[in-house]
């Protein structure tokens, strides 16, 4: 009867879930151009991903790049924000629901919005006009891609930020009212207080952030375009599952694209683990229990 | 748990078998518009939307004056990655309507579509009477005629006649040394060194501006005789890109012309009335056919003129060529009525009025030899320009390949690592070009 009742799920999981996981694993070992029967290759994908694809290791250093800065910068955005917010005495709801607003935007109308706002001929680029400043070319500057890409990041934050205001708001008074009796300063109760209690939930946003920047698509597919401009200018915008997309889709390598994507999900579950087995060391949670 | 991954895996080496489909085996038959049939309807996959969707309609209309028994139901908005999906899963696809060639060897070497000779021969289609050497190329692969064409753009040079006055230039310019020449007169540099109004843009991302560096001008090829990438051997890579570079150098820099094109309203300006060469900030700019039209359209205030584009001085027999490629149609191998889709097929792409109404409509290049003599185009000296470089021998698209657009986009990004100034040995930057496109080739099935 138990079965019964869960065979949706179960059925759904194997044919969506299981099926296609399974599937590509085989296609990782296979040249298949999805047109053709697949063609048993064994390694060879792997093998040309490391020793001969250096654009490969391109969509790797691009990656590594929007985790390494993208993530912390918008964690600490959002925990700037809301703890401003915590701060704020009239009209908090009004500006919470300002800040969180953007989250409700889909991720490529936003992408298109900033391509309004940041096109040379955009607002933004006539103020600094006018303004006698320096005009950078935004998306179509290798320079200026990645990090235009982290300002859209920026603007859509609002979900990590909600979280962390909860978490703020959840850390009991008590507790600063004592280290205001032992003459803690601002600071001092941020770092000693503050932190310690919303850790839980900053590790959270790592988690899913380092998941999320690994996984980078729908942002930098938009601003480059698509098609045969995909990670333009300059191979600046080509991210791992870019390169993943431009195999499996638009070169039809879909035992390669599936080989790819094995190797994300591996990686993806190391520095998963790695950040849960690190955790102790960096992460209160109250009472103890984790 | 080692059973189950057994039986998983089991699972999906059977599906993964089971995931591709059969091709047509029937018999071919040319179907007789007099006779009596039985009602037929073909599914049409095709790329156009809205107003150019319209168009299309139009042309389906005279179709069914010809064969009214044969109901055309179109299905718009579909792309290459819509076509392998469609096919793969044994969708019912008669006619597809593809934008453009990159993808005809993918189509023709694996079966996804049918090889069209045998309808070719049996309705005595001859194909170098009626089509251009070009299109005949770009709509086959290793002598599988797997589509035919319907239209094409083709690119020249569009020049600003009152500028080339005002600069005392007589007329376009036929050689590249003819066109540096031509750039450094029609400039006009501020006083702090930006630049006012550019001779020519020499950066490969300025709207069509990549069609100009995929070397035909140069007589550039991109494979040796035994398919290997030609990018490392064949000179006249490097010769293109260091030309391209002495330009960059008298513009002042990338960063000039980047500020140049920002100025000008950056990439997105090429499909609005801010088009630089319509506003006037570029004397010449290489275009398609169609930039007539958005010219028209945008009721831009410009004297100009439309001509080949020019050609490296040592290679003068190539002046006249261009780089052309337009849409392509074919029949899928998951076609339910092959017979009746021919009939469709080649009244698309060689019936005269067909022709001549589509390229009217859509104002591209007809793809017949009859519809290019059509009075029309013919009678518009800036458009009979695409015309002609449409029918000279030596224009042609980049060659096709089973990975698709796999090295032209290498292509791309290596001239535009190299404009900027991130390539420092040009000679072996093009050399692992060549071979990361050789390596990526073998990926293919």
């Amino acid at each position: 009867m138990v079965l019964l009742f869960m065979a949706p799920w179960i059925i759904g999981f194997l044919a969506f879930i299981m099926y296609p996981m399974f599937a590509s694993l085989y296609y990782s070992f296979t040249k298949y151009n999805l047109l053709q029967p697949p063609q048993w290759a064994g390694l060879f994908n792997y093998r040309y991903m490391f020793a001969h694809d250096s654009n490969f290791w391109l969509s790797v250093r691009n990656t590594i790049w929007i985790v390494v800065f993208g993530t912390p910068i918008q964690i600490l955005f959002a925990i700037v924000t809301a703890v401003t917010l915590t701060r704020v005495r009239r009209g908090a709801g009004a500006y919470r629901t300002i800040f969180f607003m953007p989250t409700m935007v889909p991720t490529v109308a936003a992408a298109l919005g900033f391509l309004f706002l940041l096109d040379p001929a955009g607002p933004i680029d006539t103020i600094l006009r006018l303004l006698h400043l320096p005009q950078p070319l935004w998306f179509s500057s290798a320079q200026w891609a990645k990090p235009s890409l982290v300002g859209l990041g920026l603007w859509g934050v609002g979900d990590t930020m909600i979280i962390f205001l909860a978490a703020l708001l959840d850390v009991p008074k008590q507790l600063y009212e004592a280290a205001d009796i032992e003459g803690a300063g601002a600071w001092r109760k941020f770092r000693s207080i503050t932190l310690p209690m919303i850790s839980p939930v900053i590790f959270f946003s790592v988690v899913m952030g380092v998941i999320g920047g690994f996984q980078y698509f729908t942002e930098a597919y938009v601003v480059s375009g698509g098609g045969q401009s995909l990670g333009e200018p300059q191979g600046s915008l080509l991210f791992y599952s870019t390169w993943l997309y431009q195999q499996g889709f638009q070169y039809t390598n879909m035992g390669y694209a599936s080989a790819l994507a094995w190797l994300l999900f591996v990686v993806v579950m190391i520095c998963t683990a790695i950040l849960i087995r690190t955790s102790n060391r960096w992460v209160f949670y109250q009472g103890g229990f984790r | 748990m080692r059973r189950t991954l057994i039986g998983f895996t089991a699972i999906a080496l059977v599906a993964a078998a089971c995931s591709s489909g059969g091709g047509n085996t029937g018999p071919v038959e040319t179907v007789n518009p007099s006779g009596s049939h039985a009602p037929v309807t073909l599914t049409v996959w095709e790329y156009w939307t809205e107003r150019e969707l319209s168009n299309l309609n139009d042309v389906v209309k005279l179709f069914n004056q010809q064969y009214p028994w044969i109901n055309v139901d179109i299905v718009p908005g579909k792309q290459f990655n819509d076509y392998v999906r469609g096919i793969n899963s044994g969708q019912t696809i008669d006619v597809a309507i593809d934008a453009g060639p990159d993808n005809v060897a993918k189509y023709c070497s694996t079966g996804a579509f049918e090889d069209l000779t045998p309808f070719i021969s049996a309705s005595g289609l001859d194909m170098a009477k009626t089509f251009p050497p070009a299109a005949s190329k770009y709509t086959s692969y290793n002598g599988v005629q797997c589509t035919l064409p319907l239209l094409t753009d083709a690119y020249g040079l569009y020049y600003n006649k009152d500028m080339f006055a005002a600069a005392h230039i007589d007329g376009p310019p036929k050689t590249l040394s003819e066109f540096e020449a031509d750039i450094k007169k029609l400039t006009k540099f501020n006083s702090d060194g930006t630049i006012d109004v550019a001779g020519w843009m020499p950066l490969s991302s300025f709207y069509e501006n990549y069609n100009f560096y995929n070397g035909l001008p140069w007589g550039a090829t991109w494979y040796t005789s035994d398919g290997k990438s030609a990018f490392g051997s064949d000179p006249k890579w490097a010769e293109m890109l260091q030309w391209e570079k002495g330009l960059i150098d008298y513009f002042h820099g990338y960063d000039n012309l980047q500020k140049f094109y920002a100025d000008v309203g950056g990439p997105n300006s090429e499909w609005s009335s801010a088009q630089a060469f319509e506003t006037g900030r570029v004397a010449m700019a290489i275009d398609g056919e169609w930039r007539e039209s958005f010219i028209q359209n945008d009721k831009a205030k410009i004297n100009y003129g439309t001509a080949p584009w020019p050609v490296a001085d040592d290679q003068s027999q190539l002046y006249g060529s261009g780089q052309v490629g337009g849409t392509i149609v074919g029949i899928p191998r998951t076609a339910e009525h092959p017979n009746e889709a021919w009939a469709f097929v080649q009244f698309l792409t060689t019936n005269t009025k067909a022709v001549d109404t589509f390229a009217e409509l859509l104002r591209n290049v007809p793809t017949t030899y009859e519809s290019l003599k059509n009075p029309v185009l013919v009678n518009d000296p800036l458009f009979a320009t695409f015309l002609d470089i449409f029918q000279n021998p030596n224009s042609s698209f980049p060659p096709l390949t089973t990975s698709g657009t796999l090295a032209s986009d290498a292509l791309g990004t290596f001239v535009s690592k190299w404009q900027a100034g991130q390539v420092s040995d040009l000679q072996q930057g093009l050399q692992e070009l060549a071979s990361q496109i050789d390596q990526q080739s073998q990926l293919g099935a």
